[in-house]
């Protein structure tokens, strides 16, 4: 028979290796959303206690204490505030590290005091004879009022135990374990007054914090008991210190630590990684090596599967029954996802590499160095995090800049990531590259087609720095600017959490940006392939006349239908029409089409342009994306239309233009007004048409 | 004797002694920077900010405005 599912909530502060406690109990069984109506990351899954007895697990985003500064960290204080809530937790899960256990457990008492049912874990147990640490348990879970696991994530150990807890959770005492309303007796005893039936520590919250809270009116509490803004602060100041207070004399009964074998590791490495020369020297080391690893090296799975999708075109084509059906798989379908899984090599190591350097710790050291560098030009050292992780989807690295205390900074922040090279212009930079830069190589070993795709990040880079810096100069918005980053310990990343990462993100990419490729190749397909006109319909007719006095072998005679076809298709039209537009740029109809796409999603391009030369093609041996596009002939100038200038010119367009109706809409979201999105889209379409005009006017 | 935990040499320990509430983020209040911790200074940035404190145990940088109003004895 099976019960209700536990509902467990996971609570810590970042960087205590929440997220593996939250692999080691779910596996795979985890489920990655968003919260209604705004875009914080919700990540839930099943953990199996017993053979009748499953627990749902919530992992919350890391907070440092329930006095929420962000939207992430508000998700944390609305759901333990709210009992009606579908994820009220049956038992809050904290986790702390051991290292850091007396910073941790600040959220702990916090947690305590509103009375849920709740465990302590201590995670890292395996670090503890290292760091010269001894814990008296219990005697903690005297003082703490709770249970504890001992946990190492790492090692795997103690996670049954932690299982176990948690199915018995009906027996964990609810105390609070410090009496925080002596701080100000007099005001609290008269909130308790007032409102009889509520939690004092909830009241609390809701006067200091600015959450929505349903079942208490917001305005009446506030009106009564509202203090003046500094008042307030002095008010948690005290509670913070009556806090460590406890905290301190709890430690010093169930804590020993031997200080001598307290060796800090952390500031020994710390003052190679962040050392003035040497901190820069490896940072940039560490950035060479991610450009040549995506650019060079993960050519051969891409290749590899470019091949795979040109044969299986041609096999479905082979073995299928003629019709439309067949040519709707074998030149919509097929070619459509092949278009997408081909870049699955390279996002998998981007978001590897991202993940590597996020869980190893050395990001904040990222952050710290480039601090004053960034701050000339409007940003935070924490932007770098959002322009590196842009590299892989702007989407999140947008996200990521909440963590900007100060507002005209992470504005900035916002409006410049869109420049970074995101995974989505991979691919049409990876071709047409391949089609304009030889493969030549510089000093022996660097390839010259890599160092130009690393040259076109660092176009996008410095754009993004320039941009940044011509909106410091002219935004005029004063800010207080607060900057505080934890420098966590060193770890090895763990395999588990980077690769369930990696698979996550990567199949984010396939099925969301997936849909829409799939969905455009095909609609492309039937455009390409049907028209109206009686030019279209007689296309053979016509052909014929035309070369009454040539003789033609048949295959040639196919060709010239078939692209007679495609210009007057739907497409066609539509391509002709926006031609006088983008001929001064160097592109024809058909690169107008897919240019036009790429608004739907830059990756669109390479599909598009798969799809349409597959309609408009059909020798043998042009049957990689690659080829085809090699093999395309102006018609009238009688050059190739994939020429040097014409590749630099696209290669300009992707790299500046704002073509990602997604991070558009987050854009919006973020910054809560539809103006920052339409500058952004106006000011970066248009200087990417001016810089490809220009480019291509001197160099054809 | 008094000072600013801007002054500090790299490597030097000292005691908070008061800090500007005014000034000083809730966040770093809540990592323990608070009067009667201990704090040393681990490393400079290469251009001279922002600064990285051990503060009552928790490793965090911060920049020079905010370490400012953070007097120490030591």
């Amino acid at each position: 028979m099976s019960k209700n599912p536990i509902k467990v909530a996971l609570i810590g502060n970042p960087n205590v290796g929440k997220t593996s406690v939250f692999n080691e109990l779910t596996g795979l069984n985890q489920q990655v959303g968003n919260y209604p109506g705004i875009t914080v990351e919700k990540k839930q899954g099943v953990c199996k206690l017993n053979e009748t007895t499953k627990a749902k697990i919530i992992d919350l985003p890391g907070t440092y204490s329930l006095n929420a500064s962000s939207i992430d960290e508000n998700v944390v204080i609305e759901l333990l505030l709210n009992k009606n809530d579908e994820d009220f937790p049956d038992v809050a899960v904290v986790v702390t590290e051991v290292e850091n256990l007396k910073r941790n457990l600040l959220l702990f008492t916090q947690i305590k005091d509103l009375e849920i049912p709740t465990i302590l874990v201590i995670n890292m147990a395996d670090r503890m004879k290292l760091k010269g640490i001894e814990l008296d348990i219990p005697v903690l879970e005297k003082e703490l009022k709770t249970k504890i696991a001992l946990i190492s994530s790492r090692k795997k150990i103690g996670i049954d135990y932690l299982k176990d807890l948690i199915l018995n959770y009906n027996v964990l005492s609810t105390e609070p374990c410090l009496n925080a309303s002596s701080i100000d007796p007099e005001y609290f005893n008269n909130l308790r007054r007032a409102f009889p039936n509520q939690l004092l520590y909830k009241l609390w919250l809701v006067i200091t914090q600015d959450v929505n809270f349903l079942n208490l009116d917001r305005n009446e509490i506030k009106s009564s008991f509202t203090k003046s803004h500094s008042d307030l602060k002095k008010l948690q100041q005290k509670e913070t210190i009556k806090r460590y207070q406890f905290i301190n004399d709890t430690l010093k009964l169930g804590q020993k630590i031997d200080v001598s074998k307290a060796t800090d590791i952390r500031a020994k490495i710390d003052r190679i990684l962040t050392h003035k020369i040497f901190g820069y020297v490896i940072f940039f080391g560490i950035l060479m090596l991610i450009f040549q690893f995506l650019f060079d090296w993960s050519s051969i799975p891409m290749d590899f599967i470019d091949e795979t999708f040109a044969n299986l075109s041609s096999l479905a084509k082979q073995h299928l029954p003629a019709g439309e059906f067949t040519n709707l798989i074998s030149e919509g379908l097929i070619p459509g996802i092949g278009g997408i899984v081909i870049f699955v090599p390279q996002i998998a190591f981007l978001f590897l590499f991202i993940s590597v350097l996020e869980e190893s710790g050395y990001m904040s050291r990222v952050v710290f160095l480039m601090d004053k560098i960034m701050r000339k030009f409007g940003l935070s050292g924490k932007s770098v995090v959002p322009l590196i992780s842009g590299t892989a989807c702007a989407i999140p690295a947008i996200m990521g800049a909440r963590n900007i205390e100060n507002w005209k900074e992470r504005l900035i922040t916002i409006l410049v990531t869109p420049f970074t090279t995101c995974s989505a212009r991979l691919p049409v930079y990876a071709i047409l590259i391949s089609l304009i830069i030889p493969e030549k190589r510089v000093l022996g070993f660097l390839s010259l087609q890599g160092l130009t795709l690393m040259g076109l990040y660092l176009l996008g880079f410095g754009m993004a720095v320039f941009s940044a810096y011509l909106l410091n100069r002219y935004l005029k918005l004063k800010c207080k600017s607060y900057f505080v980053v934890e420098m966590p310990s060193y770890k090895i990343p763990m395999f588990k959490n980077v690769g369930i990462n990696v698979l996550e993100k990567t199949k984010a990419f396939v099925f969301g940006a997936g849909k829409i490729i799939l969905a455009l190749s095909v609609i492309l397909w039937f455009l390409g392939s049907h028209g109206l006109s009686d030019n279209f319909n007689n296309a053979e007719k016509i052909i014929a006349e035309q070369n009454l006095n040539k003789t033609l072998s048949s295959a040639e005679f196919d060709d010239l239908v078939n692209s007679y076809k495609l210009e007057n298709s739907y497409i066609g039209y539509m391509g002709k029409a926006i031609e006088p537009i983008i001929r001064p740029l160097g592109y024809d109809w058909k690169i107008g089409v897919a240019v036009v796409s790429s608004f739907a999603a830059r990756e669109v391009f390479v599909g598009t342009l798969a799809t349409i030369y597959s309609v408009g093609s059909h020798s043998e041996e042009e049957t990689t994306i690659k080829n085809r596009m090699a093999a395309e002939i102006h018609p009238e100038t009688g050059i190739k239309v994939f020429n040097f200038a014409t590749g630099i010119s696209l290669l300009l367009f992707y790299a500046f233009a704002m073509q990602c109706i997604s991070t558009l809409a987050i854009v919006k979201k973020e910054t809560n007004s539809w103006k920052w999105p339409i500058i952004q889209l106006v000011f970066m379409s248009g200087f990417a048409y001016v810089t490809s005009l220009i480019a291509y006017q001197l160099l054809k | 004797m008094e000072i600013c935990s801007s002054e500090l040499k790299i490597g030097e320990v000292a005691t908070i002694a008061s800090i500007n509430l005014d000034e000083i983020p809730l966040k770093l209040l809540e990592m323990g920077c608070l009067p009667g911790n201990s704090i040393t200074l681990i490393q400079v940035a290469p251009l001279g900010d922002p600064l990285y404190f051990n503060v009552n145990d928790s490793h965090v940088a911060i920049r020079i405005e905010t370490a400012k109003e953070i007097t120490v004895t030591k």
